[in-house]
């Protein structure tokens, strides 16, 4: 087996994972190995990778996390305010002492990997992999390999939860840089309703890199909400890999909202596999800095009558970097087959960049599809009118922005978690770095 | 000395020693051996008695070429291609038997036209186009030479102009697409035979289209053309190439590269329509039509426009591209593609903003039906200093049929905040109430198809010079046969 | 001129016409009303041969001949003539051209000399002008971008170019203001003779005060429920449908 370069200790590094002694999940472990020593890391040399590159992981050798408890202490978790439940984990760590599994509705299971593993590994090997079992990602790959942390939500037939479930990954707390293999699995059984936050935050200066692989299965007339905040820090390398199958007039609705992370990429890819089902995939991302962010998604309308929207919008500074790969696959005898994709985005500085490869893939004929992409600059005219009005040009500026990405956060349909998303976009504007005079002029 | 020990010696001359491989093909053959090799490289340049700088250049290429692997992004299937298989030269017999008039052609070349409802003596007449005709390679006719020549207007075969300009021609010949650009091209480098060169000269206003018919009329003979127009400062002209080629059994290669370069205040024009052999239903026979065509907008204020409308070949594998150098100069590309039965094509274009203020358009409509598979596969890179850069794309395809597909492969770079990019697809059908509506009207069903897919291309249609417009809304009605019913 | 009887017609297998009966003589002006998704418009595309409009009982006799088998295109060219109730757009093909195709496909088929480019403009500039319409909008594309009244002029202006022996109006009333109705109405009795028939389907007795009605017949529920003169329209307009509605529905 060829060496992990950017991992100590390579893929075995005599660790004990969660699930030790279960021979499927081992034999899940081995096959996941190979496959990533086949596969390697990928590079822009795969049209998938074409405009991101793991820069990260050439010079920097993390640590996967051991067994000792982290104790760090943690205060001011994001949150979204009433919620069911929570899982947090630090530092790729579990922290009990910080989550609230206390008063879990009835149906419900939410808690870390390792005890569903310990608890009823018959249901978890029923699961894990039967939504990603692409054999083509090298991430999924190591995910599959290495997991290490990770959390699980199975809600019942027909149970319909009120109130979200939270979890929050905090990061960046540790002196070395670690390395964090979260390996997420969700079902919501048939009928049930759930909505799930999850966020990411920073703190502290310390690298890490987490490869996270997260399994979706939205059963047949369910409804998932899913909300991602990802706010890393300036040293983070985050990989998200997610597989989603939705079921016939299921819907699953996401929402990703990117403000931070040295290099973040999600790829998602969605299978909607019965009648009637729908997605919503959205999201917004905001970069500075040298800050590298890339959506990429597959949506596979693979039955007849389902439709997609999928709208992402961004605003980029300094020489931040942002990476949108959207792609349509509209199967053959798919009819009636209705999907929008639209990418915008705004550069606020003239070392900005950002790809866009909105791309559909059609295979039949009575369908309605769609997309749109725009690259530019905020709208001069409106910038104008703004500042004839009296209102300063980092104000107008702000408002513009804001404006920009309230319209892809329009297409979260909770209310609160919109607010809050809202207020996070807020935070990230200019104005508050104006103010502590980091604001360049751009114009 | 005769012209065939003349071209031998040359060949020893510049090579410069024995042939390595016991070359034997006789040298007054009308077609070289079947196959590709150094030595085939060197025979088609000896018969051409070109000079040794352009030797060097093929060599070079064939070298290239060789280590070159196929391009394996687009969407296009087929097997490999047996380079081997195919004639590499191949030139009229003799005067004889070279059509001295149009009569002389091919009748079912002319059959094509008449079906389009243009005799093609009329398009010669037609609004005072000069034809350069391209009989496998060799260039048999060239009309309105002194119209031209008046104007100080270069239009000839490219042979004829390396004896004619030979500095032009070296200035600027492979300077926008470099003889290793791609396997495709780079072939064509090493081997191409003929097609036509054009120069306008500063200030000149082309007083005609410039129109080529290509033709491909032996049995497995690939086509290499090579075209080069330059128009100096403040000159313009419009070039129209138009294809066809008769049923033939094997598939052929289709090679060709043309390269536009317009300098200061200069304007080039071109339109294609693309009507090779498809092939049978299950695209059996057809061409394969893998072409690199670029234009550089070298100068300030230049502008460079594609038309193409491409119906025919069995694969289409095609994207001509503007490369924006010059400030403020406009890059457009307006194409129709239809494909149908068992077609392929990928096609589009790449729009490279360089300078300050380039603007670029692109507006591309695609009819798949039959069990055709057609992608649009374009880039728009906004380059760091291509301040105030501009692109607007619009890209709709139509589907008729549900064993056929539609892609659309968009990429957009940009590295400039103050460019404006804006890109806009389409997916749809034909519906069945606007038939029900045509056809409520007295319209019979596949004229009621052609109508509105004629009106789904409308806006590129209008971009055709006259005379192709005609013969292109016609081509759309005989391409989509059989998609109904 | 035009005999329907006890004609069925389903619509993705689900039955709309339940047995409709009507006899249409040359020269006359019938009248549909009825309530909203009662069939009116099917009963339009049944006759107009719209695919998917399956006939599952009866018989619809044109001029002698039975109407089943024919494709849109050949009853359209045999004098049959829809103004749809929702015109359709067709983007990039302008009014003019389609005409133009329309007319001439229409005279082939009859076995006529297909009008030259200047006979048909000059009988186009005609009829726009009788009809009171702009030049303007025979080169903009098919219906898109029109307004509803202009779209439903538009058909009235086909109408008059097609000259029909049988033409159905689908609610071409619906969305014009006065002055328009007036002026499709006048275009639809100007082609009234003795030789055509005018099947109006509507909502409102207005329009049947400029286009006069020979018969008014009212379909609910898949079947011509009752038949009167002019003076049901009225009488439908002040009661409503309740009466036909309630029947089959009690
Ligand atoms: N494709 C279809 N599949 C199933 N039902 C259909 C379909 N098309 C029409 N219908 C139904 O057929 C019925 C008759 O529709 P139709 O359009 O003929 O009514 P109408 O009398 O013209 O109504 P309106 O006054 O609103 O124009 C309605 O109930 C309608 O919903
Ligand atoms: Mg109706």
């Amino acid at each position: 087996m060829t060496a992990v370069s950017f991992l100590d200790g390579g893929l075995d590094g005599g660790r004990t994972l969660p699930g030790e002694g279960l021979a499927w999940l081992k034999a899940r472990r081995d096959a996941g190995a190979e496959r990533f020593d086949a596969l390697g890391l990928p590079t822009p040399k795969l049209e998938s990778w074409k405009y991101t590159r793991l820069r990260p992981l050439d010079d920097t050798h993390y640590t996967p996390i051991g067994d000792d408890a982290d104790a760090t202490e943690i205060a001011n978790l994001p949150s979204v305010g009433d919620v069911a439940a929570r899982v947090v984990f630090v530092n790729g760590k579990l922290r009990t002492d910080l989550s609230d599994l206390a008063s879990l509705p009835a149906g419900v299971r939410f808690g870390p990997l390792e005890d569903i593993l310990a608890d009823d590994p018959a249901w978890a090997e029923a699961h894990l992999g039967a939504v990603a079992d692409d054999t083509d990602q090298a991430m999924l790959a190591l995910n599959d390999a290495m997991m290490d942390s990770g959390f699980v939500l199975h809600v019942a037939k027909g149970v319909a939860l009120t109130k979200p479930l939270e979890v929050v990954y905090v990061g960046g707390l540790t002196d070395q840089a670690v390395a964090y293999f979260p390996r997420n699995l969700i079902v919501i059984e048939p009928n049930a309703q759930a909505t799930l936050v999850k966020h990411h935050v920073g703190r502290g200066v310390g690298a890490y890199f987490a490869n996270a692989a997260t399994e979706i299965d939205v059963a047949d007339g369910a409804i998932f909400k899913h909300y991602k905040v990802q706010a890393e820090n300036m040293q983070a390398t985050h990989v998200a890999t997610e597989h989603t199958r939705i079921g016939r007039d299921a819907t699953y609705e996401c929402f990703n909202l990117a403000i931070g992370g040295l290099l973040s990429r999600t790829e998602a890819r969605i299978t909607l596999a019965g009648e009637g089902a729908h997605c919503g995939y959205h999201g917004a991302y905001m970069m500075r800095g040298k800050e590298h962010c890339d959506n990429t998604s597959f949506i596979d309308m693979a039955v007849p009558h389902t439709t997609c929207k999928q709208v992402f919008k961004g605003v980029l500074d300094d020489e931040a970097r942002a990476v949108f790969q959207g792609k349509i696959l509209v199967a053959r005898d798919a009819q009636k087959a209705d999907g929008r994709m639209l990418n915008k985005t705004l550069l606020l500085s003239d070392n900005a960049e950002i790809d866009t490869k909105p791309e559909l893939e059609i295979y039949a004929d009575d369908v309605q599809c769609a997309h749109g992409a725009t690259t530019g600059q905020l709208d001069q005219t409106a910038l104008f009118y703004l500042r004839s009005r009296g209102i300063p040009e980092p104000q107008a500026r702000n408002m513009l922005v804001q404006s920009f990405l309230g319209d892809a956060l329009q297409e979260i349909s909770d209310e609160t978690v919109r607010e809050v998303l809202m207020d996070r976009v807020v935070h990230w504007l200019p104005a508050h770095c104006y103010l502590a005079g980091e604001w360049k002029e751009s114009a | 000395m005769s012209a065939t020990a003349e071209t031998v010696e040359q060949v020893h001359s510049i090579s410069g020693e024995k042939y390595k491989y016991g070359f034997v093909t006789d040298i007054a053959a009308d077609k070289a051996p079947k196959g590709l090799s150094e030595d085939i490289v060197r025979f088609i340049s000896a018969k051409k008695g070109e000079p040794e700088w352009l030797l060097d250049w093929r060599l070079k290429a064939y070298r290239r070429w060789l280590e070159m692997p196929e391009p394996q992004w687009s969407k296009v299937q087929f097997p490999p291609i047996d380079y081997q298989q195919y004639h590499y030269y191949s030139a009229p017999k003799s005067d004889d038997d070279r059509p001295k008039s149009l009569d002389e052609v091919d009748p079912e070349l002319l059959a094509t036209y008449e079906k389009l409802g243009i005799p093609i003596k009329e398009q010669e007449v037609l609004a005072g186009v000069a034809v350069d005709y391209v009989f496998d390679s060799v260039s048999v006719a060239t009309t309105f030479k002194k119209k031209l020549e008046e104007v100080g207007v270069i239009f000839c075969p490219i042979s004829e102009a390396l004896e004619r300009c030979p500095d032009l021609v070296r200035k600027y010949l492979g300077t926008v697409v470099p003889v290793a650009d791609n396997k495709h091209a780079c072939l064509n480098s090493a081997v191409f035979t003929d097609g036509s060169f054009v120069y306008i000269p500063p200030g000149v206003r082309c007083p005609m289209e410039l129109s080529t018919y290509f033709r491909i009329n032996e049995m497995n003979t690939g086509q290499f053309e090579r075209t080069l127009i330059v128009a100096d400062k403040g000159s313009y002209v419009s070039y129209l190439e138009g294809c066809t080629a008769p049923m033939r059994d094997e598939n052929q290669l289709h090679a060709a590269v043309v390269e536009l370069v317009a300098l200061d205040d200069a304007e080039i024009k071109y339109s294609t329509v693309q009507n090779w052999y498809p092939g049978d239903e299950d695209g059996k026979g057809g061409i394969y039509n893998f072409v690199t065509k670029r234009g550089a907008c070298r100068g300030k204020n230049s502008k460079i426009s594609w038309t193409q409308v491409e119906t025919g070949s069995a694969i289409t594998w095609k994207y001509p591209s503007c490369i924006l150098q010059g400030d403020n100069s406009v890059g457009e590309f307006y194409s129709i593609a239809i494909t149908n039965n068992a077609q392929q094509a990928d096609t589009g274009t790449k729009m490279i903003h360089l300078g300050k203020n380039t603007t670029s358009r692109i507006i591309s409509k695609g009819i798949s039906a039959g069990k055709s598979d057609q992608t649009y596969r374009g880039l728009v890179k906004i380059s760091p200093k291509a301040e105030g850069a501009r692109n607007y794309t619009q890209c709709d395809s139509l589907l008729i049929g549900d064993k056929c597909g539609a892609h659309t492969v968009p990429y957009i770079e940009s590295k400039n905040k103050n460019a404006i990019v804006e890109h806009e697809a389409t997916t749809s059908t034909i519906s069945e109430v606007q038939l029900f509506y045509l056809r409520q009207r007295g319209i019979p069903e596949e004229a009621a198809v052609a109508l509105v897919v004629n009106g789904f291309c409308r806006e590129v249609m209008q971009q055709l010079p006259m005379e192709f417009a005609v013969e292109a809304q016609k081509l759309v009605g005989i391409s989509l046969e059989g998609s109904v019913g | 001129m035009l005999e329907i009887k006890d004609l069925h017609a389903a619509v993705d297998g689900k039955e709309i016409l339940k047995g409709v009966n009507l006899t249409v003589n040359p020269g006359e002006v019938h009248a549909i009303m009825g309530p909203n998704g009662s069939g009116k418009s099917t009963l339009s595309y049944v006759l107009a041969g719209r695919d998917g409009y399956e006939v599952t009982g009866g018989r619809i006799i044109y001029e002698g001949e039975d109407l089943t088998d024919l494709d849109p295109e050949e009853r359209a060219a045999k004098g049959i003539f829809l103004a749809f109730q929702y015109p359709v757009e067709i983007p990039g093909v302008p009014n003019s051209t389609f005409l133009n195709e329309a007319v001439n496909a229409v005279r082939r088929y009859r076995g006529e000399d297909e009008l030259d480019k200047i006979q048909f403009v000059k009988m186009l500039r005609a009829k726009t002008k009788e009809l009171n319409m702009s030049d303007e909008m025979l080169k903009r594309a098919v219906n898109v971008g029109f307004s509803g009244g202009e779209k439903k002029r538009n058909e009235v202006l086909q109408m008059a170019v097609l000259e029909p022996k049988l033409a159905i109006l689908d609610e071409t009333d619906s969305g014009l203001d006065i002055d328009a109705l007036k002026i499709v109405s006048e275009g639809v009795n100007a082609l009234r003779s003795p030789e055509r028939s005018t099947l109006v389907i509507t909502h409102y007795q207005r329009l049947l005060d400029y286009i006069v009605p020979d018969k008014v017949h009212v379909l609910a529920q898949g079947r011509i429920q009752k038949t009167g003169g002019k003076e049901l329209a009225l009488e439908l307009e002040e009661k409503g449908y309740a009466d036909f509605v309630g029947e089959e529905a009690a």
